[in-house]
């Protein structure tokens, strides 16, 4: 999602401030509550006020139970955060795993941030990479406060003691779980000393295959997510929208919804046209009834093939360069063959399982005001802010309880805070009714409001040219992307540089092939759809542009695409290593059956690299059938295999889905064409391809995981299918492009 | 409209139009939120149920035509040992041991339609497999260990 910016680590401050108070809650279960990250001035605060209840919340909670409960700062959509940050704490606290809880922390930025962003959310594969230091060092903090008590009750030095799952051993046979402790641990001051971590070869958990935390749950629908949300008195509100991106509310009649059995109100907000009823049936039997006159003046009314009429129209007038070396001029001018490339990319639905939906109630205690929002928050610093100025309040004010979703492949993660907006607007239509004020609202999206709601992966149309010489030697390299930019006038406008959305041009620019002369040119888009990330964002166009050219080219100086690749990446070693290490996999799968061609694709994106071998067979429908997918991966240290070999072949599976079949389109007027998983294919189980991950051994610090596995299937695909039938496809996706081939 | 339906064996009475589709009558009003909407249409599964023993996407029965038939959810599958409740815990054993869920959303579905593959098939070849779960989307691609653990149970309650 997002490139990584540096900012003041939460870190630094606890070190500065120290930690010499102490720190528990007072009368409540009684258990231990660690600390990282306290500012000065907030403790003083606390103090004062005679309150031995810290404002801080923080990232490890021992009971007396002896249970341990990680407070996890990343929301937890599948792709393993729960697990892996609480394994990083076990690890160092010497905690037995089975005691080991995970729940969703609180919004508060001070505390939770995200160290690559300066603000609290998930996105950009950094949860574990941005964690892996803080959360060893909460565990590593909780265990020293533990055998600071069990060196007091038995009157011996800490340095005496051993640890090991969650019970800690003195001379004589002594012996305590971490339950027993944390009564006499929480009258005692904070240790100062700042704990020695593990070294690697210390590692009994991470590094291994610990069971995931939410398996149980979500394996006997014991899991809950915002849909499952149920509060007295709550209302389920949905929302008609326009059926034109930008389109405006000219007109409504209500009558008819407002006589619809169980509708209790109409309102209209920013984003439409909001019916609210007792049920979630009831409220969409409702809304067909409403009648709705849209305002079309500023709406988006061109379909798809204008969209990509302009797109390309574009492309013929000068750039924002991106990246330029040496001279293209002159690799043009000096080529002996040029070789040139169109692609379109169209938009993509993210098509979570769970559709969007939020909570959110108003409290007035004695007119002090409250808002609680249950939902899949993925960036709660904006979205708190969001929400807090709709309701007129300070986001401290503002309680976000994040839950469980049910997906979000970047959907969740609203630069504009979107939904949080639709939410906190619908809520506070229906609660500034007579009698009605602390009604809480739910709003849900239907499938059809999911896929027809905008926030895609952005269209794009790229062209390219490959300049080369004698024995198809690589001169020169041109690439010139058109595409609309996700961060334009929004929170994350920080990520353009020099006019360079990032996100637009990401592997791309800074493509790793040698090549003497570059030029990479941006052109930015404008129209009125609203366009997100989607898994590996900027990858997804440009990772399929580079590694389709690149592999046409080294076919035409008749190079093997993994060896032609090698010669070209002397200066990236980790890029090489994973091709290498594909290369073996290649050996060992031996040679390639009857009817079948393999292709080959390497991607780094989000700190990680990932090389791919597909596959490939036509199938009776004329169309690819993937049958094998091998996968190399250096993500740096692994925390824990399974998890991570997990995202692998769920990136792959959510890749290869929207290369055959994923599609977008507007028709006439803007509409969008799609609506629900009838018109909007998506892969089944029928489709998925056999995978084999090999994780390259790596001591690095841990890099991104949850989207690196989406950029390289695609083109490993497509280099497959070319080499199996000749047919290059730069029109995506595969479905779209082979029409004409299905009798 | 009261309408009257049987629920996880237990006799349950609700009051909606007879035009509600039983997932809206389990989710909101008996409020056993382990089924889940997905799509609305029957093309996801996220929405399967038992009905008299077989997978059914509750999504598109409506309450008035579910009277009268025994309507089994995630929470309470197990229970029935005749109508699947063995094959049940052996699944939920072996999605568990595999960890097969990610975001976890579709998996009720998936496991209820596994239980029918495994009760029409003891010994599923992939195209059963296929042919049986293929109606359960999965936007996480957990498809590979889904595949791995219908086969895992499989062999234990052959075992």
């Amino acid at each position: 999602m997002l490139q990584s910016q540096s900012l003041v680590s939460t870190q630094e401050e606890a070190s500065e401030t120290g930690l010499s108070r102490r720190h528990f809650l007072k009368g409540s279960v009684a258990g231990i509550v660690i600390s990282m990250t306290l500012p000065m001035a907030g403790m003083k605060q606390a103090l004062a006020a005679g309150n031995t209840q810290t404002d801080a919340n923080a990232f490890v909670r021992i009971a007396a139970d002896n249970t341990v409960t990680v407070l996890i700062k990343h929301i937890e959509f599948g792709q393993g955060t729960f697990t892996g940050l609480a394994t990083l704490v076990a690890e160092e606290l010497d905690a037995d795993w089975s005691q080991i809880r995970a729940e969703h922390a609180p919004a508060n930025v001070k505390l939770y941030a995200n160290l690559f962003f300066g603000l609290q959310g998930t996105g950009g594969s950094s949860s574990i990479a941005n964690s892996y230091q803080t959360m060893r060092q909460a565990g590593a903090k909780a265990k020293q406060i533990l055998l600071q008590a069990a060196a007091a009750k038995w009157n011996v030095p800490m340095s005496s003691l051993k640890v090991k799952n969650g019970v800690i051993f003195g001379a004589n046979g002594k012996r305590a779980q971490f339950g027993e402790l944390v009564e006499l641990a929480a009258t005692l001051p904070v240790p100062k000393a700042e704990p020695v971590l593990k070294s690697p070869e210390q590692f009994t958990l991470i590094g291994t295959d610990v069971p995931k935390l939410d398996s149980p749950a979500k394996s006997s629908g014991q899991a809950n997510y915002t849909q499952d949300v149920f509060k007295d008195n709550m209302v389920v509100a949905v929302i008609a929208r326009p059926p034109a991106f930008g389109a405006k509310v000219k007109a409504v009649n209500a009558d008819a919804a407002l006589a619809s059995p169980g509708v209790e109100a109409v309102k209209t907000i920013d984003a439409g046209v909001v019916v609210y009823a007792n049920s979630t049936f009831n409220a969409i039997k409702g809304r067909r009834a409403l009648q709705v006159e849209w305002d079309y003046s500023n709406a988006e009314t061109r379909s798809s093939t204008e969209l990509f009429r302009d797109f390309n129209a574009k492309l013929a007038t000068p750039g924002k360069t991106a990246s330029t070396r040496g001279s293209v001029a002159k690799a043009a001018s000096s080529a002996l063959n040029t070789v040139e490339f169109e692609f379109n990319f169209p938009y993509l639905a993210h098509a979570p399982m769970e559709p969007l939906d939020a909570v959110i109630q108003l409290h007035r205690e004695s007119q002090n005001k409250k808002v609680t929002a249950w939902f899949g928050s993925q960036i709660p610093t904006t979205d708190q802010a969001a929400i807090a100025k709709v309701f007129g309040i300070t986001p401290e004010q503002v309680d976000i309880q994040t839950q469980l979703a049910g997906g979000s492949f970047g959907l969740r993660a609203q630069q504009d805070s979107g939904l949080a907006i639709e939410a906190a607007q619908a809520t506070k239509a229906f609660a500034n009714q007579p009698g009605k004020a602390e009604t809480p609202v739910k709003l849900v999206y239907t499938r059809e409001d999911d896929i027809q709601g905008g926030r895609y992966r952005p269209m794009s149309v790229h062209k390219m040219k490959g300049y080369l010489g004698e024995n198809g030697a690589l001169l020169g390299w041109e690439h010139d992307i058109a595409i609309q930019s996700i961060v334009a006038n929004s929170a994350f406008s920080g990520l353009i540089q020099n006019g360079i959305d990032a996100t637009s041009v990401e592997g791309a620019h800074n493509q790793p092939y040698s090549v003497p002369n570059l030029d990479v040119r941006l052109h930015d888009m404008i129209t009125g759809v609203p366009v997100l990330w989607w898994r590996s964002v900027g990858h997804t166009h440009t990772g399929y542009a580079v590694e389709t050219v690149i592999d046409v080219l080294l076919q035409r100086a008749e190079q093997d695409p993994i060896a032609g690749r090698l010669a070209l990446l002397k200066a990236h070693p980790r890029e090489a290593g994973v091709l290498k290490a594909l290369d073996r996999l290649q050996q060992q799968a031996g040679p390639v059956p009857a009817g079948r061609a393999r292709g080959i694709a390497m991607v780094k994106s989000f700190g990680s690299y990932v090389a791919q071998m597909a596959e490939v067979s036509k199938g009776s429908d004329g169309k690819p059938q993937v049958h094998k997918i091998w996968c190399t991966v250096d993500c740096g240290l692994v925390v824990n295999r399974n998890v991570v070999t997990a995202q692998i072949e769920g990136g792959i599976g959510y890749g290869l889905d929207a290369i055959l079949h994923g599609e977008v389109t507007l028709g006439e007027g803007g509409k969008v064409e799609q609506s629900n998983f009838h018109n909007y294919t998506i892969m089944r189980i029928n489709e998925m391809p056999d995978i084999q991950v090999e994780l390259v051994k790596s001591a690095e610090a841990p890099s991104g995981v949850g989207e690196i596995g989406t950029p390289p299937v695609g083109p490993a695909v497509a280099n497959a299918w070319r080499r199996l039938t000749g047919e290059l496809v730069t029109t995506l996706p595969f479905d779209k492009a082979l029409e004409k081939d299905v009798s | 409209m009261t309408i009257k339906l049987t629920v996880n064996g237990q006799p349950r009475v609700v009051n909606v139009s007879d035009d509600t589709p039983l997932l809206w009558v389990i989710r909101d009003e008996l409020k056993l939120t382990g089924t889940k909407f997905g799509c609305g249409m029957a093309m996801c599964g996220a929405c399967t149920v038992h009905v008299n023993g077989q997978p059914q996407r509750s999504c598109v029965l409506p309450a008035g035509a579910a009277q009268n038939l025994n309507i089994t959810t995630i929470e309470a599958v197990e229970a029935d040992q005749e109508q699947g409740g063995r094959e049940a815990a052996v699944i939920k054993a072996a999605w568990q041991e595999l960890d097969v869920p990610q975001c976890g959303y579709c998996q009720s579905g998936q496991i209820m339609s596994a239980i029918g593959v495994l009760k029409a098939h003891p010994k599923p070849t992939d195209d059963d497999i296929d042919n049986g779960m293929s109606g359960n989307a999965c936007r996480c691609a957990t498809y590979v260990r889904i595949r791995k653990a219908i086969h895992l149970a499989a062999e234990k309650l052959e075992a």
